[in-house]
């Protein structure tokens, strides 16, 4: 329990509005976007002002507690579920200033609360480009995507959020401010502390201020739609683009099942035999766009595409799209439990990790649904269950495990994009070594000696 | 204890549907309490983690459920963008009838609901007392949405500018209506809505002069009572029963082919709610609810798409600017968007400009709006500020409970911005 006092002195430092201990507050900050148990925090507290945000640490670190920080709160892989029940939680979403957007050396400086989605849109007005967009991206927050390194659809040819770093301001664990990078294309003043704590998942510091590339945005694109009777030939059709040096900006494929459940859901007519559909789009200048559309077309009827849709024009774009963004909420629909995977491979492996889920589901008696972004190897299989059926669960589990074996035995990754956080940490060993388990834990126990920032998660410390 | 038990059994009814959450808290990006208060337990994935609490017996505060519940406008915005399609709305309206249920009604609302409301007679009774009185009390604000504020009445008023009570109520100005199809063939029963009939008055007056113009006979008996949405949103079904129970058997007693109403809460609730709990009065009325569901709707899809009314000319040179508000109930229940916007194009005097964000709530919220005036005046700020920013003259919305709302912002900060039915401005081109 948290002492009276340090809750008043809380409530002294960011107003009674701003520190919530009613028992039905604290349990609305005690989930993510994990299928995990809930853990209810003892305190939340809300700084309004980066200044406040460094006391909060530094309050919290002298008093031993540990703390778990929290933007929107849309972790998959539990990074922002408190560890115990003496956790307190640090709210970032009151902290959604946008500093600064220079059109003139392409950065943004922003605070960590400022969510992803309207960051976009205010560079966009500037008439530039910020690309990282994952799923969550109309809520979560900078620093959340940061933490996670977030990526998104267009990581293909634009990369993800760590490509797009150039530098932090954090608060360590005990409060005192870190800086590092700049506002300068190049800096390589002092270790490279913000390449550090991207994908740091909490476990470093606290970020307080960011400093975001920005880049020109594409002049024109085009999309295009193809359809495979085989797995094999649509993981041909991605390598043949690749090799032909066409770098789309989406690359996205759905597996049959998804097919058929969206076709089902939505009755837009998508051939529900073909074994999987690519969904291509490039972009760039009108000129290369469209040099680039053509080779793509080529490349995907030399790979035996069923059909080739090349949309016309942004209506008939966004009817293209319309399976793929559809494909989530579908197979969310189906049953009450969506276990949401991004387990990666290289992309040459895609069709045997096809061939591998399929297996996988079949073995375990479990339905799943495969989409995802095949242009960089990163899929979602998705299991669709009852969490409340501890059979079926446990089958769940099971076929999880597998995939995560099957990924790394094909020299891919637990996780593309959703993080460690605790789902996966019993995991980390195995893809790495025990001598990274034991570096990434003597440095958090240099950093944070009390053991007090997001404790539990990635490798525990 | 044990009745803690029993709440929490009565709730695990909606397991199956609370399960469906999948906590990705998309919901938080088109809440607009959430976006005003950036709280998650006033976003429905925080909503719904407390019922399912509560349910499961991790929480043992009713009370503090219930305050988060009431926390919120049931605008729908969530459930319309839900991924997983959760059906959030069905999930609050149930859940607080069942925790109110368990802590009991105020004993004011009890009044209201079970008492005034179901009893039109009555109702309009108070109303005919209290409009001539209230000259005493309220103070005209002198300004294009012509409300009035009450300092004297500031503990239960606060510090609103709403409209004062029509002298005299829709109904006693035009009587009980009973006319039959003219040129259109068509038969309508109207239901002008407790703020059609005792607020907005000349826009009631408005819709019947629009359906005679077009030779549209019109049902009005004197009995209909409140829709019930006010009851039911504060967990009361029995009183909502009650109200609509006297509405059925009014509807009983005349023929018609159409339901029409000018309230899109009015409108969604005999749609949509009326059948999900008419069942409970008796099959009779389950029947004659969803019959009646079936030809409800709402008057400007009515103008539109049955009478297929179209405008005689374009836009005036000096054509006023009006801007539109997608009341929650009309797109998010109703689906009607294009409806409203087509009956602006019909007068000529006026041209619409779009604001933006023209489908977030307004934050009126019914009820929610005299339990939480200051989240509700913060949300609607943002209205007032898209309605401003629009440059528009008149804002124009189909719903009566919005457009009380947008006068209030709008005369609170001193906007020179009239508020409008979309019918009323179509009827000022009629002789």
């Amino acid at each position: 329990m948290l002492s009276t006092a340090l809750i008043k002195d809380f409530e002294a430092l960011l107003g009674k509005a701003n520190v919530f201990s009613d028992e039905a507050d604290l349990q609305s900050y005690s989930y993510d976007s994990a299928v995990l148990n809930p853990v209810t925090p003892a305190l939340v507290v809300r700084p309004t002002t980066t200044e406040q945000l460094g006391k909060c640490v530094k309050m919290l670190y002298d008093n031993g507690i540990p703390m778990t920080v929290r933007g929107a709160g849309t972790n998959l892989s539990g990074g922002t579920i408190p560890d115990k029940s003496d956790t307190v939680v640090i709210l970032t979403n009151a902290l959604t200033r946008i500093l600064e957007i220079n059109e003139n050396d392409l950065y943004a400086v922003v605070e960590p609360g400022v969510v992803t989605a309207q960051f976009a849109v205010e560079v966009a007005k500037r008439k530039l480009f910020y690309p990282p967009d994952p799923g969550s991206q109309a809520v979560s927050t900078i620093a959340g995507n940061i933490c996670e390194n977030a990526g998104g659809l267009r990581g293909l040819k634009y990369g993800v959020t760590k490509d797009y770093v150039m530098g932090i301001e954090f608060f360590d664990a005990t409060g005192e401010v870190v800086k590092s990078g700049s506002r300068t294309v190049k800096c390589v003043t002092g270790y490279n502390l913000a390449g550090m704590m991207v994908q740091s998942e909490g476990t470093l510091g606290v970020i307080s201020q960011a400093i975001l590339k920005l880049v020109p945005p594409p002049k024109a694109q085009k999309a295009l739609m193809a359809t495979f009777a085989d797995v094999q030939d649509a993981a041909d059709a991605v390598a043949g683009i690749i090799a032909a040096h066409v770098v789309p900006c989406t690359l996205e494929f759905l597996d049959n099942n998804t097919i058929v459940k969206v076709d089902d859901y939505t009755k837009a007519g998508l051939p529900v035999d073909a074994a999987a559909i690519l969904l291509i789009e490039v972009d760039g200048h009108p000129a290369q766009v469209a040099d680039e559309a053509v080779v793509v077309e080529k490349v995907l009827k030399e790979c035996k595409a069923t059909a080739v849709h090349v949309a016309k024009d942004e209506a008939e774009k966004f009817k293209l799209w319309e399976a793929r963004r559809q494909a989530l909420p579908v197979l969310a629909r189906c049953r009450p439990t969506t276990v949401l995977e991004d387990a990666t491979v290289p992309r040459s492996q895609i069709p045997a990790m096809m061939k591998a889920l399929g297996e996988i589901a079949a073995k375990y008696k479990v339905d799943m649904g495969t989409f995802g972004h095949a242009g960089d190897g990163n899929l979602h299989p998705t299991i669709l269950c009852d969490r409340r059926d501890p059979e079926e669960f446990a089958r769940v589990e099971g076929a999880v495990d597998e995939i995560f074996n099957v990924a790394l035995s094909l020299g891919g990754t637990l996780s593309g994009e959703h993080g460690i956080g605790t789902a996966k940490a019993k995991w980390m060993e195995k893809e790495t070594s025990r001598g990274t388990i034991m570096f990434s834990k003597r440095l958090r126990k240099a950093l944070d000696p009390k053991g007090l920032l997001n404790p539990t998660k990635l490798v525990g410390i | 204890m044990s009745d803690l038990n029993s709440l929490a059994q009565r709730l695990m009814a909606l397991d199956d549907k609370l399960v469906a959450c999948m906590r990705c808290g998309m919901c938080q990006a088109v809440c607009p309490m959430f976006g005003a208060t950036m709280m998650e337990a006033d976003v429905a994935r925080g909503k719904l983690a407390l019922v399912s609490n509560l349910a499961h017996r991790m929480i043992e505060d009713p009370q503090a459920v219930a305050d988060k519940l009431g926390r919120c406008l049931l605008c729908g915005s969530c459930q319309a963008n839900c991924p997983s399609g959760v059906h959030i709305m069905d999930i609050f309206m149930e859940a607080r009838e069942i925790v109110y249920n368990y802590i009991g009604l105020h004993p004011l609302k009890k009044l209201i609901f079970r008492f005034l409301l179901p009893n039109p007679g009555l109702f309009s009774l108070g109303m005919r007392i209290g409009a001539p009185c209230q000259g005493l009390l309220f103070k005209s604000k002198n300004n294009v949405q012509e409300t009035t504020a009450a300092p004297l009445l500031d503990g239960i008023l606060g510090a609103r500018h709403i409209r004062s009570l029509a002298p005299k109520s829709l109904l006693a100005l035009e009587g009980a209506q009973d006319t039959p199809a003219g040129a259109s063939g068509i038969k309508v029963a109207f239901y002008p809505g407790c703020m059609g009939d005792k607020f907005y008055v000349s826009m009631g007056q408005a819709c019947l002069k629009v359906l005679r113009h077009h030779g549209v006979g019109i049902y009005m008996p004197k009995g209909f009572a409140c829709c019930g949405i006010p009851a039911l949103s504060s967990g009361d079904a029995e009183g909502m029963l009650k109200e609509m129970k006297v509405s059925l058997a009014e509807f009983a007693k005349g023929e018609f082919d159409y339901v029409v109403t000018p309230c899109a809460s009015c409108t969604s609730t005999i749609k949509e709610l009326w059948p999900r709990y008419a069942g409970r009065i008796g099959e009779a009325e389950q029947a004659q609810a969803e019959a009646l569901s079936a030809k409800t709707m709402d008057i400007n899809a009515f103008l539109i798409n049955v009478l297929k009314v179209e405008p005689k000319a374009a836009p005036a040179d000096n054509a006023v600017p009006v801007t539109y508000h997608d009341s929650c109930h009309m797109k998010k229940s109703l689906g009607v968007v294009r409806e409203p916007r087509a009956v602006i194009g019909l007068n000529p005097g006026y041209r619409l400009v779009e604001m933006a964000e023209a489908d977030r709530c307004c934050g009126c919220g019914g009820s929610f709006n005299l339990f939480h005036y200051d989240l509700s005046r913060q949300i609607g700020q943002r209205k007032r500020n898209n309605v401003v920013a629009s440059g528009a003259k008149v804002a124009a919305a189909g719903c009566p409970a919005c457009m009380m709302q947008l006068e209030d912002v709008l005369s609170q900060n001193g906007d020179p911005v009239e508020v409008k039915h979309t019918i009323e401005l179509y009827a000022e081109t009629l002789k």
